[in-house]
């Protein structure tokens, strides 16, 4: 009896092997974020949560590995012709979901489309043209010699373009990018990516299943189904995952991070993130911030250290520049610079031996602990005699009152939509320029031309050896300037049942490539 | 009666002009909508652009007689975050929270009735005093923290190991104070069943009821002590009166007395104070749909305040304005059914 039924079971297992291999996508996963996608149509707001969207149903020409590489998607190749141009090839045998077939056509419709986004013209401003050579070959050129060509590549995402050209019955344009309101492009969707979304109610849940025709077979992820639910409240997200409710969760709360650690049947992945949180000293409203050897000063009083160890659980980088480890402008020779005795021998030496007072403004609802550090930092100036009135405000409230440069310290939290140094010198260092644009953010009024020029010939520069370089000098000669405080990098936090192996598919942008993800 | 209706009606009118126009006057206060739908890196003249094609840029008296217009009409605006009209966002997510709210009252009726008759009838009773002593507890603890509470031990679980497991005492004590969990911590679950229009509901499938268990506990758990000790309160003074007196000394049944001539003349108050707590009611939903993440208006509504998502909010408020009328009208109809002398309308005596 014994006998027959191990032949039995043997000879099931027998069968059911074949049969695993070829149902690959079976897996389910519940994943839950802290919010959902706002829109379908990728080019109506430039957002982390639009490009996690993104690399789910669509695909990219190029996309970043883990180490800031460049990995080859729907574009197989690249090479430059000369200074301006960029040639591509296609991928071929890719299909939408609507059942076309992508061709440089449909690349061409997806730039021309980019560049009327409000949200991405300003990425695609360096480009001139996109110039299709047939159907699976073309060239993307730039007015001038441009280094950050790929960077912006991984923007790319090829949308269908005979799915979203036409009017739809109510007589409206399908290509139209409308940014309140319902256009077709908002709730109907047919890109490249590995998964379609089946059901969408907006705030409640997100329904993806496998793309059948997804063209990278060779992709090890194995996941069918996916249901996203919103949920923007840490304790009860962080409770789903721990009570089996979801399989992944993100972002992880600083204050769970242990209860996740000592669970043994969930798994957490941290990584030093690109998100630099630091505090603008304007110098149109305080006479002192104009001295350098203040600003030095205020350098010398802050603890990154401490607000990283203390307020943030060690879930931070310390930061001394804009640029983190991996970005071609990280200067690694600037370290934080904390010495209180010093701090107070250069007030002196400006003449502020007994302070002054400044208001501060930061955000309560925004960053990781934001009112908490602005906090932290009030009392440390309060060591060097500098008193603070400090203000913290719901971020809704509160980028209305920077825009306004409503106190003389203000908080700001940076990412670079292109990976690159300059951008944080752009928006946060250059100086205030309504005209073009630039030094949009720099609230300290913090100006210095021949940097702003240093960082604009960098942005020329294709050797990326030199322009590494250059972009390090700028650090280092802000840093010496003490034109900003910058306090840390937050970093990023995830998690996942143990049989949902996350950690090979995140990378520091946060956009988990979920196609890739296996469940075992 | 007909003129007790108009009355309301004119009254309803009155309270949702209030309410639209206290909207409008705060909404410079809660932030700037457009900060949510682009990118950190639009730059200041695109952003006037979508700000002037959205009327923001009106003054605010113009905005509102544009929206007291169309409001006039039916149409309360459309969402900036949802792109649809604000009603059919409310009518979407209402269902949920009067799933929540139906499922809480349900548990406070079959608990608090029977519970605060008890406590009347025999108030010295040590189970009575038990029951008190929990409602002033229950009475005290907010609802998040219940219900974060509830999620740890009953969707989570607690293993309890404080007492010696190779005794028997011991592990008799580690096992009755450590749960499973299990119970699910956070939304409607997968399976609803479509009713009509936008109702989708959970009370016909298992996994729908289990989802309702936590939140409906934890909603009920801030007004069940209250009624316990309303009816016991009532209840009490009910039974000193002279005719329960005189309906006792005539030798009727205690159940008799008790459940028919006392309970109604109790529940007159109750359902009067019980209309009022509807109006809390919802702003304790508002609570516990954040901590569950329960898809109801209450949980809609908080963000759309994050969002600054004006049109929604005000919408939000004059439907909540609406239902406080209709429900306050409906327990004044109801009163005067179970008591007919109570009058309507005020007339001169």
């Amino acid at each position: 009896m014994k006998k027959l039924l191990t032949a039995f079971v043997g000879s099931v297992a027998l069968a059911a092997a074949p049969m695993a291999m070829s149902a690959e996508a079976n897996k389910e996963l519940k994943m839950a974020y802290d919010a959902d996608p706002v829109t379908l149509d990728i080019h109506e707001q430039l957002s982390g949560g639009m490009l996690q969207l993104s690399h789910m149903t669509f695909d990219p020409l190029i996309r970043w590995t883990k180490d800031l590489e460049f990995e080859p998607r729907l574009a197989k190749s690249w090479e430059r012709i000369d200074e301006n141009t960029m040639r591509f090839e296609l991928r071929e045998g890719v299909k939408f979901h609507s059942g076309n077939d992508l061709t440089t056509k449909d690349v061409k419709f997806t730039f021309d489309r980019l560049k009327q986004s409000q949200d991405y013209k300003a990425i695609f401003q360096p480009f001139s043209e996109l110039k299709v050579i047939d159907d699976y070959t073309f060239e993307l050129i730039t007015k001038q010699p441009y280094p950050l060509l790929l960077n912006t590549a991984t923007y790319i995402f090829p949308m269908d373009s005979e799915f979203y050209t036409g009017k739809t019955e109510d007589g409206k344009d399908k290509s139209a990018i409308t940014k309140h309101g319902n256009s077709f492009a908002s709730e109907n969707l047919s890109g490249t990516g590995p998964y379609v979304i089946t059901d969408r109610q907006q705030g409640v849940r997100v329904e993806f299943e496998r793309f059948d025709d997804y063209w990278d077979t060779k992709s090890p992820g194995n996941v069918g189904k996916i249901t996203l639910t919103p949920i923007k409240e840490n304790n009860t997200r962080v409770s789903a995952l721990l009570s089996g409710g979801v399989g992944f969760i993100a972002p992880v709360p600083p204050t769970d991070l242990e209860r996740i650690r000592r669970d043994d049947d969930s798994n957490l992945v941290t990584m030093s993130g690109t998100r630099i949180i630091l505090f603008h000293m304007n110098q149109d409203r305080v006479e002192a911030f104009k001295n350098p050897k203040v600003r030095e000063a205020i350098a010398y009083a802050i603890n990154q250290e401490g607000i990283a160890a203390k307020i943030m659980k060690g879930f931070a980088t310390p930061a001394a520049q804009m640029s983190p480890a991996g970005y071609q402008g990280h200067n690694e020779s600037l370290t934080p610079r904390f010495d209180v005795a010093k701090a107070q021998q250069l007030m002196k030496e400006a003449g502020y031996e007994d302070g002054f007072t400044i208001t501060m403004m930061a955000p309560n609802n925004r960053y990781v602990n934001d009112d908490k550090i602005a906090q932290a930092v009030a009392a440390m100036l309060a060591r060097i005699n500098i008193k603070v009135d400090l203000k913290t405000l719901p971020k809704a409230q509160y980028w209305p009152e920077y825009d306004e440069r409503a106190a003389d310290m203000m908080m700001i939290g940076w990412h670079a939509d292109t990976e690159d140094s300059a951008n944080f010198f752009e928006f946060l260092t250059f100086c205030p320029d309504a005209e073009s644009g630039t030094g949009q953010y720099n609230a300290g009024n913090y100006c210095n031309p021949e940097l702003d020029a240093l960082v604009n010939k960098a942005n020329v520069e294709t050797d990326l050896e030199k322009r590494a370089a250059m972009l390090q000098e700028v650090e280092k000669r802000l840093y010496e300037d003490a034109a900003f405080v910058p306090l840390h990098w937050q970093d990023l936090a995830w998690a996942s049942k143990e049989n949902v192996k996350i950690e090979p598919i995140l990378n520091v942008m946060n956009f988990p490539y979920l196609g890739d993800l296996v469940i075992e | 009666m007909l003129a007790f209706l108009v009355q309301r009606i004119s009254q309803a009118f009155l309270v949702m002009f209030v309410i639209s126009v206290i909207a409008f006057a705060i909404q410079d206060g809660l932030g700037d909508p457009l900060q949510q739908m682009v990118g950190m890196s639009v730059s200041q003249d695109e952003r006037e652009a979508i700000r002037d094609d959205m009327g923001l840029n009106d003054p605010l008296v113009v905005q509102y007689f544009r929206f007291a217009g169309n409001a006039l009409q039916g149409d309360l605006g459309t969402s900036y975050f949802y792109g649809k009209p604000t009603l059919d966002v409310i009518l979407e997510h209402l269902p949920a929270t009067l799933e929540l709210v139906i499922g809480a009252s349900l548990i406070i009726i079959v608990f608090s009735v029977p519970i605060g008759v008890y406590a009347a009838i025999r108030p010295q009773a040590w189970l009575a005093k038990f029951f008190m002593g929990i409602s002033t507890v229950g009475i005290s603890i907010p609802v998040f923290l219940t219900a974060i509470v509830l999620i740890q031990l009953y969707s989570i679980g607690v293993t309890v190991d404080w007492f010696p497991a190779d005794t028997g005492w011991g592990r008799w004590l580690n096992g009755a104070l450590s749960t499973d969990g299990g119970l699910p911590s956070y939304g409607r679950g997968d399976e609803l069943t479509h009713l009509f229009g936008t109702w989708d509901s959970g009370f016909f499938s298992e996994s729908g009821l289990w989802h309702l268990v936590l939140p409906s506990v934890s909603l009920a758990s801030i007004m069940l002590p209250l009624f316990i000790r309303l009816i016991r309160a009532e209840m009490m003074e009910v039974l000193q009166s002279d005719y329960i007196r005189y309906a006792r000394a005539k030798g009727l049944s205690a159940v008799r007395v008790n459940f028919l001539h006392a309970l109604k003349n109790t529940m007159l108050p109750v359902i009067t104070v019980g209309g009022v707590q509807i109006g809390i009611m919802v702003a304790y939903t508002i609570l516990t749909e954040t901590v569950f993440q329960w898809p109801g208006v209450g949980l809609m509504f908080l963000e759309a305040i994050t969002r600054s998502d004006i049109p929604l909010i005000v919408a939000y408020l004059m439907v909540v304005g609406l239902i406080f009328v209709i429900t306050n009208t409906l327990v004044d109809l109801i009163y005067g059914l179970v008591n007919p002398t109570v009058k309507l309308t005020g007339k001169k005596a």
